[in-house]
């Protein structure tokens, strides 16, 4: 195994990719462009197909028909990882996804397994337009059987992929764009913030402290807007000497409410980011099941994208997105 | 070959006319798509599987889970909802799980899956088939399309079985298809073949001949069967938008009375008791049986 000095995200998935080919012959590889020269649209693919003939598949454009034949893999005894090129192109695989892969298991009497890994970046923020910015995993939200995570670049990426591909259900594991040329581990001020990484594999939850002392705030997320997160704690450190504790778990779905508790019992004081929009997404669900659990200063705020498609000129899209203002604004405003 | 395809067909006969009197009876809770009249292509083609072969299905589904299983009280404990159903009534009547064979409810959407169990059994080094049962309505579904290119370029042991039995519901063939269905596999260089439908002897001659060569030199297949659908689409269905007349002139080419014809009618009267007897017996202990456990399960598997 080669060990990379202070590898990317995107290496830290690739670097899993290798070992888990290496040391399972049923892990395949799918996906549209995934081979070498290209190695795939996010390059996280590079060299694999080179290294291990016959088990990287290019496949036509057909995300449903992928889905449904990586599903059946999996039920053939095969471990598949199957990279959807954009997530959002999810909706072209949802009814495999949602009425096959995800039902198997329960539909079938628990008789059978679906050791099914779906890959897909998520995010804007670049400048791709309506159709190539967003954060469509909020789809899958209560499908019961499937699994989301949504590891960054603050958490151990490849531990969690390992565990996702060894595992017997379906997961759909959403990467982040913006995380890929991110180093693992790397902080925006690393002399203010404290990054702690608890538990293991798929369980990782990842701990942010901005500021000394104990947080005044919790701010939950995940995903790849953890960085605007960092600087929104930054920001109100630096302005009101606030201090916050991002906490980012790992797997989405199902949401873990213990994964904040400690913290939310301490500070009393909740918002709840996502990039995705905040009509309907993980935050009204991590709101939800957090109310009542502990005793809160103040009604719990939610940040996320305006209820509007993602314009591609740059205004545009950075006014439907959610920015460290707008997270300040809600910190400020749980802190008042 | 004769008696066995008969039993096969005559227990699927009268196991979906038992199912839809349990409906009226009010002891079953739901639906059901019954595949009367469409027999023959379920035992013949059954008839020529081996044990290394694979079945999915659809939601008209109780004659290729008999044909391919035998497990009768496997289908009535599940379609009744009792412990001791094949999926511990989860599934019920349209999905189905037995070690060689898995059916959904959605069109098309297990067209995909066969194509994976078939590559599974490809990179094995296995000479299995994966059958996968559509109708002619399915053949509305994109996915259908996109796993005839993925199966045609990847060499997969894969046969689409279109069961055209002239109605998709109540919407009838020419309304929903354009093209030939035959050219729509060979657009992708899928070798397609018809076949007349509700002669099983035919339906098996015809099956063993392809799936030989399937053998030999692995790879997709369409197969097409022209049959007609005695009942109606599920049980709430008067067939109100098919004429008398065409019901009829299907009726007089009935798969069962045409194989019966065949037999000796002593073997066949024998047949009938024996099957009659078993489905008896099926009955009186599935009416016995405790309700299937309400337990959750695990919901998310790890």
């Amino acid at each position: 195994m080669r060990a990379e000095a202070d590898p990317t995200y995107a290496g830290a998935i690739a670097e899993a990719l290798a070992e888990l080919l290496e040391a399972d012959p049923k892990v395949l590889l799918l996906g549209e462009d995934i081979r070498d020269p290209y190695g795939g649209a996010f390059k996280v693919t590079k060299g694999l197909s080179t290294r291990f003939p016959g088990r990287v598949l290019n496949t036509p454009i057909s995300e449903a028909a992928m889905t449904g034949l990586a599903t059946g893999l999996a039920l053939g005894g095969w471990r598949p990882v199957l990279e959807i090129m954009f997530a959002d192109f999810l909706t072209l695989a949802a009814d495999q996804l949602i009425n096959h892969a995800a039902k198997f298991t329960w539909m079938y009497g628990d008789g059978v397994g679906v050791p099914l890994v779906v890959r897909t970046p998520s995010g804007g923020y670049r400048g791709y337009g309506p159709t190539h910015s967003q954060c469509l995993e909020r789809l899958f939200f209560g499908v019961p059987g499937l699994r989301v995570a949504a590891p960054t670049h603050l958490h151990r990426p490849g531990e969690a992929l390992k565990e996702a591909v060894a595992g017997a259900g379906p997961v759909l594991f959403v990467e982040n764009k913006a995380c890929y040329s991110r180093k693992l581990g790397a902080l925006a001020h690393p002399g203010r913030s404290v990054l702690a990484v608890s538990r293991l594999g798929m369980d990782q939850c990842s701990s942010l402290l901005v500021g000394q002392g104990p947080p005044d705030v919790t701010l939950l997320c995940y995903g790849g807007i953890v960085g605007l997160a960092e600087a929104a704690a930054l920001d109100i450190l630096a302005r009101e000497e606030l201090v916050t504790e991002i906490i980012v778990p790992l797997t989405i779905q199902p949401f873990d409410p213990g994964c904040c508790l400690a913290s939310l019992c301490e500070t009393r004081r909740l918002v709840v980011l996502e990039e995705g929009p905040q009509a309907f997404g993980w935050g009204a669900e991590a709101v939800a099941s957090l109310s009542g659990l502990c005793q809160l200063d103040a009604p719990a705020r939610r940040v996320g994208a305006a209820d509007v498609p993602i314009g591609s000129a740059r205004q545009l899209e950075l006014g439907c997105l959610p920015s460290a203002q707008d997270i300040v604004q809600a910190l400020l405003d749980v802190c008042e | 070959m004769i008696p066995e395809l008969y039993r096969t067909m005559f227990l699927i006969r009268t196991f979906e006319e038992l199912v839809g009197r349990l409906f009226r009876q009010g002891l079953l809770f739901g639906t059901t798509h019954a595949c009367i009249g469409q027999e023959a292509v379920a035992a013949g083609l059954a008839a020529a599987l081996g044990p290394e072969d694979m079945v999915l299905s659809n939601h008209r589904g109780h004659g290729h889970f008999l044909a391919v299983t035998d497990d009768l009280d496997g289908l009535l404990l599940e379609i009744m909802g009792r412990e001791g159903g094949v999926c511990g009534g989860r599934g019920g009547s349209q999905h189905l799980r037995a070690p060689r064979f898995y059916s959904n409810g959605v069109q098309g959407g297990m067209v995909p899956v066969a194509a994976g169990l078939a590559l599974a059994e490809k990179l094995r080094g296995g000479k299995g088939l994966t059958v996968c049962f559509i109708g002619d309505g399915t053949l509305g579904q994109g996915v259908v399309y996109e796993t005839l290119n993925l199966a045609s370029l990847w060499g997969l042991p894969l046969v689409f079985a279109v069961e055209n039995n002239q109605y998709a519901m109540s919407t009838p063939v020419r309304d929903a298809l354009a093209g030939s269905i035959l050219m729509r596999g060979e657009a992708f260089g899928v070798p397609s073949a018809e076949c007349p439908g509700n002669d099983a002897q035919q339906v098996a001659a015809f099956a063993n001949e392809h799936f030989s060569r399937l053998r030999e030199c692995p790879g997709p297949m369409v197969m097409v069967f022209d049959t007609y659908r005695l009942c109606g689409h599920s049980k709430s269905d008067d067939c109100a938008y098919r004429a008398r007349e065409e019901e009829e002139r299907w009726a007089r080419r009935d798969p069962l009375a045409q194989l019966e014809a065949r037999l000796d009618a002593g073997a066949a009267a024998a047949i009938r008791a024996e099957v009659g007897a078993r489905l008896d017996q099926a009955l009186a202990r599935a009416i016995k049986a405790p309700e299937a456990c309400p337990s959750v399960g695990g919901h998310h598997a790890r």
